[in-house]
C-alpha cells in the first residue's frame, strides 16, 4: 500500500490540510478525514450527483475527483453554502417549496444549484432541468427542485439589483 | 400549479371528528422542523456516523447465480494483517422455517436469515456468502479477496415463466406448492398460488358483447433510493448491542437482528439514523445482523456501507412479471366478467407481492364475475422486498392496459368506461370489505374537469388516462407528548421520517394543543426511548402514528382543563380549552385566563410534569384511488419517449401538510414513469445482472420529466381524527399504464412489455 501523502487545500473558505493515500478520493477525503459528511455517496461513479461539491469554480462529482487533486485548490461543499447562520436563498427556497423529502440528494443538488446560478443566473426551466440532470432525486420527481431553483434565481437577480 | 379541489358542503359525507372547518396549522404548509439540518448537510445519515475504533466490515458475494457451496476457507483472509473478523453462516443460528410479522409483511426467519448469509447454497448473483471486518477499507477489500469459496455452479432460472416450466432447475427442494388442491409429489419454483373468483366466470363471458384479451410483461425494478444500505454496530462485552442504520424501521431491525442471531430484543438498542429513501426497500434486514455478528467476534464497532453494485444485486428489487387479462363487457361499457393471471417472481425466496396485487387487480371495479389467480415463483435473482404499493403497478399495468383497449374498442369515453364501473360507497371490493368514505369518482370527476383531459393534442403525441387504489394500513404505534415548563411541546415517535412525517407530527399537536407548529419539536426516537411502533411503511405513519400523537395531546389538553380548574379554582366542566389557552366558562367568576406557558410553569402545584403517552392498534385506514393523466410523444426516427404532461388526482383524505401530499404524488409518479419507460434489471446468460449501476439501470433525471400536476381530492376518512389516510403508494400504481395508453395513442399500437424502451417502440413502428 502506497503511503499517505499531504494535502493542502482551501474548503469552505478555510485553509486545511489532511494525509490522502493515492487512491483516495476527494469525496472520502471530505467525509472521512475532514469530517464533511454533508457530501453524501449515492452510487460512487459519478452518476447521482449527491457528492457534487464545487472545485475551483466548476462543478463536479468528488467521488470522481482524487483527494491528491484538491492540493492547492478551493472546494466547495454544501457546509459552505450558508453563510454562517444565514442560510443561501436556494437553501431557504427548497424549505419553502417543500423541494425535498428525505433529503440525500439535497446537498448535491443545492451546490449543482448554486453552480447554475452561478453561472447563469437566469436559466429556463429546460435549462436547470439540463443541468440538474446530473443529479439523481428518486423521491420528489423533481417538480418542487425546479421550482424552487426558479425562484431562488429570481430572488437572487433582485438581490443583484 | 397543484391545488385542493374545495367540495361543497353537500357532498361532504361524514366530517373527520376533530375537523370544524377552522383547522388552524393542518392543511397550511409550514416548513418542516428537520429542514434546516437537511438543506445544511448536517443531517447524520446511515454512513454518516463515525465510533473511536471503528472497523470496516465488507461482504464477499455469490458470482453464480446459482451454486452449491462446497467449502469456504477463511484462514488466508484471517492470518492477514488488519482483519479482527470473518463470518459465514457458520457464525449464525440455522434458523426452522417460522413466519414473522414485523417487516412490511410476514417473513419467513430462515429464509430471511439464508438471505442475510447464504448456507449451502448461493440463490442469486450478489448473494452474501462471507463477510469481514478490518482496520480500512483496502484490508477489507484484501481479506475478501482471501477468503476461498469453492462452488459447484448449478443452472439456475431467472424468467418468471420459465421457472415455473416442468424440468426447470429448482430452488429449493422442500419448496411443495400451496394453495393447490392436493399437495403436489414433487417440489417447484411456484411457491404459492391464490385465488380470488366471484360469481360465474364462464357465464360472465358468455353473456359479454364485446371481449379484450391481453398478455402483458413487466421488468424487475428497484426501488432505487439514492442512500445505500449503511449501519454501525456494536456488540458489548455484556453482550448490549447498539446497532445505528438508515431504515424505515427501528423496532423491524431491532426484531430481525434478534431472531437472525437468536439475542433478546430487550438487548438491542437500534437509533435510527436519517433515511435517504426506502419506498419498501429499507423494510427488511441485509447488513445489520452481519454487522452485529462481526462486532460479537472482535470486540470493536464495526460499520458497513453497501456499494451502489451491490445495492442492486443483493436488496430490493420488486418482481418480474407477466399479467394476463381477459374482460367481458357488454355494448354499453359494463364490465361483466374479468380473468386475470398474475405471475410474480419472488426473488431467491418465497414472499413476492403477487397476494397484493391480486386484491389490488380489480379493486377500483365493480365487476360480478371474476377469477383472479396469483403466482409466487421463485427465481435465481435477489429477494424481492416492497416496492410502494407492493405487486399493485404491475397487476393495474395489465388490467388498464385491456380497459383502455375496452374503451377504444367501444367508442367510450375512458372516464365514463371507469365511472360506469367504479366502486362506490358500499360496494363490496373484489378483495372483501365494503367501501365506505371512497372519493375514487370525485377523483375521475377531478381529472375529467381538469384543463389537461380537453388540451389538444399534436402530431405523434398520445394521452393516457388510467387509474390505481391501494389500500393504506394503519397498526401499532406508540407516540408521546411532553410540554415543557415554558409550554413548549416535543412530540416522540418511532418512526424514521422518510417524507415529512416529523412535519406532520407536529401539526397534528400543534393543532390540538393550539400552539404555533414552532413550538413542538419531533423527535425519532430509539427503541429503548419510546414504545413500539410499526415501521415506516404501508402509507401509516400520518395515519396511525399521527392518530397516536393527536389523543397524546388531546390527553394533555384533557389534564390542562383539570389543573387550570384547580388554579381557578372551579369545577373542570366549567374550563374550555381553546387556541392554547384556559378559560372559564362561567364569565360572572371573572377567572383571569390561563395559557399553556402559565400553566406549564405552575405544573409543580397541579400534579408535576405534563406528558402523555399513547399506544395503539390504529384501525380504519381508508383506502385510497389515484387518476392519472399522461401525454406523451414519440419521435417515430428514434422511438424516444417523452413525456409531455402528466396530471395525477388522488383521494387523499385530509391533506395534513399539502405541500408533502404533493411530494408523494409527484415522486410516486416520476418512479412509475421510470418503470414504464427505462428501469429493468437485465441479466446476461450467466445469470449476472449487466446493469448494476445508475449510469446503465436509468432511473429519470429532471430533464426527462415535466412538471407534475398533483390535484388533491379531499373525501375525509371519518376513523382519523383530521381525515387523513395514506398517501404515499397509491400514487404509483396508474403511471405504467397511464404512460403505455398514451404511447397507444401515440402511435396506434399497443405495447405490452414494460419497460418502453425504444429499441421496443421503433420495432412497433416499423411494423407497420
Amino acid at each position: 500500500m502506497s503511503k499517505r501523502q499531504h494535502i493542502s487545500a482551501v474548503v469552505n473558505g478555510d485553509p486545511v490540510e489532511f494525509l490522502s493515500a493515492p487512491g483516495t478520493t476527494l469525496l472520502d477525503a471530505l467525509r472521512d478525514e475532514l469530517g464533511l459528511t454533508g457530501s453524501k455517496e449515492g452510487c460512487g461513479s459519478g452518476d447521482c450527483g449527491a457528492c457534487s461539491v464545487i472545485l475551483d469554480g466548476r462543478l463536479v462529482c468528488s467521488c470522481l475527483v482524487l483527494a491528491v487533486e484538491a492540493e492547492g485548490r478551493r472546494v466547495e461543499t454544501i457546509e459552505g453554502l450558508a453563510d454562517g447562520g444565514t442560510l443561501h436563498p436556494l437553501q431557504q427556497k427548497f424549505l419553502e417549496h417543500a423541494a425535498l423529502q428525505c433529503g440525500f440528494c439535497t446537498p448535491g443538488i443545492l451546490v449543482a444549484a448554486k453552480a447554475l446560478l452561478d453561472a447563469n443566473p437566469d436559466p429556463t426551466e429546460s435549462e436547470a432541468r439540463y443541468w440538474l440532470a446530473g443529479n439523481l432525486c428518486r423521491c420528489t420527481g423533481y417538480d418542487k427542485i425546479i421550482r424552487a431553483v426558479m425562484d431562488a434565481a429570481a430572488e437572487l437577480r433582485q438581490v443583484r439589483v | 400549479m397543484s391545488d385542493v379541489l374545495e367540495r361543497p358542503e353537500s357532498a361532504i359525507r361524514v366530517a373527520a371528528p376533530l375537523d370544524d372547518g377552522h383547522l388552524k396549522v393542518v392543511g397550511t404548509r409550514p416548513i418542516r422542523p428537520d429542514g434546516a439540518e437537511k438543506v445544511t448537510g448536517k443531517a447524520l445519515y446511515g454512513a454518516d456516523l463515525a465510533m473511536p475504533g471503528m472497523l470496516v466490515g465488507k461482504i464477499k458475494r455469490s458470482p453464480h447465480a446459482h451454486a452449491r457451496i462446497v467449502s469456504i476457507d477463511t484462514r488466508k483472509a484471517r492470518a492477514l494483517a488488519g482483519v479482527k473478523a470473518i463470518v459465514t453462516a457458520a457464525d449464525f443460528p440455522d434458523l426452522a422455517s417460522e413466519e414473522y410479522e414485523a417487516g412490511e409483511s410476514a417473513s419467513n426467519l430462515r429464509d430471511l436469515s439464508l438471505n442475510v448469509m447464504a448456507r449451502h447454497k448461493a440463490l442469486y448473483d450478489g448473494h452474501a456468502v462471507a463477510a469481514v471486518a478490518a482496520t480500512s477499507s483496502d484490508i477489507a477489500d484484501e481479506a475478501l479477496a482471501l477468503i476461498v469459496v469453492e462452488y459447484e455452479a448449478l443452472p439456475h432460472v431467472i424468467d418468471v415463466e420459465a421457472a415455473m416450466a416442468d424440468g426447470a432447475p429448482v430452488l429449493h427442494a422442500h419448496l411443495f406448492t400451496e394453495g393447490l388442491a392436493a399437495r403436489p409429489d414433487k417440489p417447484s419454483n411456484i411457491a404459492k398460488r391464490n385465488e380470488l373468483t366471484r360469481g360465474d366466470l364462464a357465464a360472465g363471458f358468455a353473456g359479454a358483447e364485446v371481449i379484450i384479451e391481453g398478455r402483458y410483461t413487466t421488468a424487475a425494478v428497484h426501488q432505487g433510493y439514492i442512500e445505500p444500505h449503511a449501519c454501525v454496530a456494536n456488540f458489548g462485552a455484556d453482550g448490549q448491542c447498539q446497532v445505528w442504520s438508515s431504515s424505515q424501521g427501528q423496532f423491524m431491525i431491532r426484531t430481525y437482528c434478534a431472531k437472525v442471531l437468536d439475542l433478546e430484543a430487550s438487548d438491542i438498542r437500534v437509533t435510527p439514523a436519517e433515511i435517504g429513501g426506502g419506498f419498501g426497500g429499507k423494510t427488511t434486514v441485509y447488513l445489520e445482523p452481519v454487522a452485529l455478528a462481526l462486532s460479537r467476534q472482535c470486540g470493536a464497532p464495526v460499520k458497513m456501507v453497501m456499494t451502489r453494485d451491490e445495492v442492486f444485486r443483493a436488496t430490493g428489487p420488486t418482481s418480474g412479471a407477466v399479467i394476463e387479462v381477459k374482460l367481458g363487457a357488454m355494448a354499453d361499457g359494463t364490465i361483466v366478467a374479468a380473468d386475470v393471471v398474475l405471475k410474480y417472481q419472488a426473488g431467491a425466496f418465497p414472499g413476492s407481492p403477487v397476494g397484493a396485487g391480486s386484491m389490488t387487480a380489480l379493486a377500483c371495479y365493480d365487476v360480478p364475475n371474476f377469477s383472479i389467480v396469483g403466482y409466487d415463483v421463485v427465481t435465481n435473482t435477489p429477494k424481492v422486498a416492497a416496492y410502494r404499493a407492493p405487486g399493485a403497478p404491475i397487476s393495474a399495468f395489465g388490467v388498464e392496459s385491456a380497459v383502455d383497449d375496452l374503451a377504444l374498442k367501444l367508442g367510450m369515453d375512458p372516464i365514463a368506461l371507469r365511472e360506469k364501473n367504479a366502486v362506490r360507497d358500499g360496494t363490496k371490493a373484489s378483495y372483501g370489505p365494503t367501501f365506505r368514505n371512497i372519493g375514487y369518482v370525485e377523483t375521475l370527476q377531478a381529472i375529467r374537469e381538469h384543463p389537461h383531459y380537453s388540451a389538444p393534442l399534436g402530431p405523434n403525441q398520445g394521452r393516457g388516462l388510467a387509474v390505481g387504489f391501494w389500500f393504506n394500513v394503519g397498526g401499532e404505534s406508540t407516540a408521546a407528548v411532553n410540554i415543557g415548563e415554558d409550554g413548549s411541546a416535543v412530540v416522540i415517535s418511532g418512526n424514521p421520517d422518510i417524507g415529512g412525517s416529523r412535519a406532520s407530527m407536529a401539526m397534528m399537536a400543534a393543532e390540538v394543543l393550539g400552539l404555533p407548529v414552532e413550538k413542538v419539536r419531533p423527535i425519532v426516537a430509539d427503541t429503548a426511548s419510546i414504545g413500539f411502533s410499526m415501521l415506516t411503511g404501508g402509507s401509516r405513519t400520518t395515519f396511525a402514528t399521527g392518530m397516536a400523537v393527536t389523543q397524546a395531546a388531546q390527553k394533555i389538553v384533557e389534564d390542562l382543563k383539570r389543573r387550570a380548574a384547580l388554579l381557578m379554582d372551579v369545577s373542570v366542566d366549567q374550563v374550555d380549552y381553546v387556541n392554547g389557552v384556559a378559560v372559564c366558562l362561567d364569565a360572572s367568576k371573572g377567572k383571569a385566563d390561563l395559557t399553556i406557558a402559565e400553566l406549564a410553569a405552575k405544573a409543580a402545584q397541579t400534579g408535576g410534569p405534563i406528558g402523555a403517552q399513547v399506544s395503539l392498534n390504529a384501525q380504519g385506514a381508508g383506502p385510497g384511488f389515484g387518476v392519472h393523466l399522461c401525454d406523451v410523444e414519440v419521435d417515430p426516427e428514434t422511438g424516444h419517449v417523452t413525456v409531455l404532461r402528466y396530471t395525477a388526482a388522488q383521494d387523499v383524505g385530509k391533506a395534513i401538510h399539502p405541500a408533502y401530499v404533493e411530494g408523494q404524488i409527484q415522486g410516486g409518479v416520476a418512479q412509475g414513469v421510470g418503470w414504464a419507460l427505462n428501469e429493468e434489471y437485465v441479466f446476461d446468460r450467466t445469470g449476472h445482472m449487466e446493469n448494476a449501476g445508475f449510469l446503465d439501470y436509468r432511473v429519470p433525471v429532471a430533464s426527462d420529466l415535466p412538471m407534475i400536476d398533483a390535484i388533491m381530492v379531499e373525501v375525509a376518512n371519518p376513523r382519523h381524527p383530521f381525515g387523513a389516510k395514506g398517501v404515499g403508494e397509491v400514487p404509483i400504481v396508474p403511471p405504467l399504464a397511464a404512460v403505455a395508453n398514451a404511447v397507444r395513442g401515440a402511435i396506434g399500437k399497443r405495447m405490452t412489455d414494460l419497460p418502453l424502451s425504444p429499441p421496443k417502440i421503433r420495432a412497433a413502428v416499423d411494423a407497420g
